[in-house]
């Protein structure tokens, strides 16, 4: 029972960085269609951004955190959003796919032809200490985790619920040429979802990183984790995306401890294919009659 | 009209010709090459097949399938083991595409019973299954040792150990498979397909079971990637689970969707630049992936139908620019002359 209870906490923490991506996931296909095949890498880039300006201008784990939050909100939203997307999706979702795949091509290779193909140390902005409740043992780290993003969620939720900006982000989102019709500047807003996006990642990334080490790679299973939980848990609804990265953090824990770890990464296909035949929208998801 | 008919004409021996002289060259080239050359060749003829079948699924259905490099490795599996065991390559490689078919109609079924692009998403985890099953089960896959030693096949009695024999056994193959694909589109079974791809509501009210020949759409594409499975076991000769990951049916995809989706010639293109390109760029050392990746984001920008789309295009305009030009030629002169 305590093992159990550990291997939940810790897959609850890992959870919630899923869930970081898989919320900005969603929100780009709710405001703009956008299934992005780079989100992966969208975390691992500002990951080596801090580790720039960690390493070659001598600053501390937070203020380069600071200076990625600002890069990434540049790069990988707005560049991102005015260089491939405004561009493709005139033409529908298929050419964006492929260039988002392109894209996490290019993000990885770059990276590795400039920090190299090694997993390199990434300094931990969080405690790293253990604390002791009776048998049970649980990491300050995996707590402080479970703390920032929690924080962060529900900054975001408060956002999107009870201010103009955020209630109007949601009109789009729903029926965006109502919303045009409404005079909401429909553009901006979703100029805003990719910037919120953009946050999400770096945060992720300084959260994920200290524990994968910083790796041209690391996109690869985070991107797939992100997608499944965004469909597991609803791909129209933020909440969803919340609940599907907890569950898939738990559940790809537990299936890694008492299943069997050649077949770890089974545990959240099988979770899938589960939601995929008996709740096609997802757990918290609505119905919905646009198709891709 | 019959100007109409004779650009339509023209059109077609153009094509025909480019067709004649693209297999020509396909003969041709491998003679001139080392072997590496051959060997890559050949693997463009066998990615080729599979993004014909994806380009099926795709291009005529409109559905993503993200499971094509897993067809290709089942393929690929059971013509190794099989074949090890003495099977004759001839029964094995049939044998691999019928049961990719029979997969891919148990894994469509449902997927497809619910919404459309759930499609994406199922066969994305099943690519992953498939991924895991060949790297773990080492009893029936060998597992991280993959299996060795596979036999290329005798044609006629005939070996094809060497490069070139091999690559035309590859390239004979890839074209009858083209022509029973393009058989199977010209049929008026067929043509449902086609229906399919041009709009789908009104192949629906015209009384075209849609979801059924979706389904039908997606196993076929799935049976023709497990016969470029077969091949492609044979021609590197040693198979583990490593080039069956979800980042083959992601270039897979990319291959239909830049040689142009729905464009039957499409995959002969696409697989071309999408196997060929990275390997011209060598030259640039380590950024080659860099600058094909920045090709691919700028080849969308460009020309999201894909390369034949953009052909079309221009064909399309060049025609139109004709036309009204007699127009204005054969209107009346509205100032009468000086």
């Amino acid at each position: 029972m305590a093992q159990f209870l550990q291997l939940a906490t810790s897959g609850l923490a890992t959870g919630a960085i899923y869930a970081l991506a898989a919320i900005g996931f969603t929100l780009l296909w709710q405001t703009s269609q956008t299934i992005n095949f780079a989100q992966g890498e969208f975390v691992m880039l500002p990951a080596f951004l801090m580790l720039a300006g960690t390493r070659l201008l001598g600053l501390s784990i937070y203020a380069s955190f600071a200076l990625a939050l600002v890069l990434s909100a540049l790069l990988l939203g707005w560049v991102f959003k005015r260089v491939l997307v405004d561009r493709m999706l005139p033409h529908g979702y298929m050419p964006l796919v492929i260039a988002t795949i392109g894209l996490s091509l290019f993000m990885k290779e770059s990276v590795k032809v400039s920090f190299g193909p090694e997993a390199l140390p990434f300094p931990s902005a969080l405690p790293d200490g253990l604390l002791h409740w009776g048998s049970v043992v649980v990491s300050e780290r995996d707590l402080a985790v479970l703390a920032i993003s929690a924080i962060v969620v529900v900054a975001l939720h408060v956002f999107l619920a009870h201010t103009l900006t955020g209630r109007a982000m949601q009109a789009v989102a729903q029926n965006s040429e109502a919303a045009l019709v409404l005079g909401i500047p429909v553009a901006r807003m979703v100029l805003y979802t990719f910037l919120i996006n953009a946050l999400l990642v770096t945060l992720a990334a300084l959260l994920v990183t200290p524990v994968y080490l910083a790796k041209y790679s690391n996109g690869e299973s985070l991107g797939l984790v992100a997608f499944i939980a965004a469909i597991v848990g609803g791909f129209n609804r933020v909440r969803g995306a919340l609940v599907g990265g907890l569950l898939l953090g738990v559940v790809d824990n537990l299936s890694g401890a008492y299943f069997s770890s050649a077949y770890r990464q089974l545990g959240p296909l099988i979770v899938l294919i589960v939601i995929i035949l008996f709740r096609p929208q997802g757990l918290l998801g609505q119905a919905e009659e646009r198709t891709v | 009209m019959s100007a109409a008919r004779a650009g339509l004409r023209k059109k077609r021996l153009l094509s025909l010709g480019a067709l004649a002289t693209l297999l020509a060259v396909a003969i041709v080239l491998p003679l001139g090459l080392k072997n590496y050359g051959v060997y890559l060749l050949a693997l463009w003829a066998v990615y080729c097949m599979a993004a014909l079948g994806l380009n099926l699924t795709l291009g005529y259905a409109g559905q993503i399938s993200l499971a094509q490099a897993a067809f290709l490795g089942i393929g690929a599996y059971v013509t190794a083991l099989l074949t090890k065991v003495g099977v004759s390559f001839w029964l094995t490689w049939p044998l691999g595409g019928l049961v990719c078919f029979v997969l891919g109609l148990l894994l469509g079924f449902p997927a497809l019973r619910v919404q459309h692009h759930y499609l994406a998403f199922v066969t994305l985890a099943f690519n992953a299954l498939v991924f895991l099953v060949l790297r773990n089960e080492e009893w029936l896959t060998g597992g991280v040792y993959g299996v060795e030693n596979i036999h290329r096949p005798l044609v006629l009695g005939l070996s094809t150990k060497a490069p070139v024999p091999f690559y035309y056994l590859c390239l004979g193959l890839l074209l009858a498979v083209s022509a029973a694909l393009w058989w199977l589109l010209r049929s008026p079974w067929g043509r449902a397909f086609q229906a399919l791809r041009e709009n789908p509501l009104r192949a629906a009210s015209l009384g075209v079971g849609v979801r059924n020949y979706t389904l039908l759409a997606f196993a076929i594409g799935s049976g023709i990637g497990g016969l470029a499975g077969g091949l492609y076991a044979p021609l590197v000769e040693y198979i583990d689970h490593t080039p069956f990951e979800l980042q083959t049916s992601l270039a897979l995809l990319l291959i239909v969707v830049v040689g142009g989706a729905g464009y039957f010639g499409g995959p002969y293109f696409g697989a071309a630049v999408v196997m060929l390109l990275p390997e011209w760029l060598r030259v640039s050392q380590s950024y080659y992936l860099i600058l094909y990746a920045v090709l691919v984001m700028v080849l969308m920008a460009v020309c999201p139908t894909g390369l034949l789309g953009m052909w079309e295009q221009a064909w399309r305009s060049r025609a139109l620019r004709a036309r009204s030009a007699a127009e204005v030629r054969a209107a009346p002169d509205p100032g009468g002359g000086p």
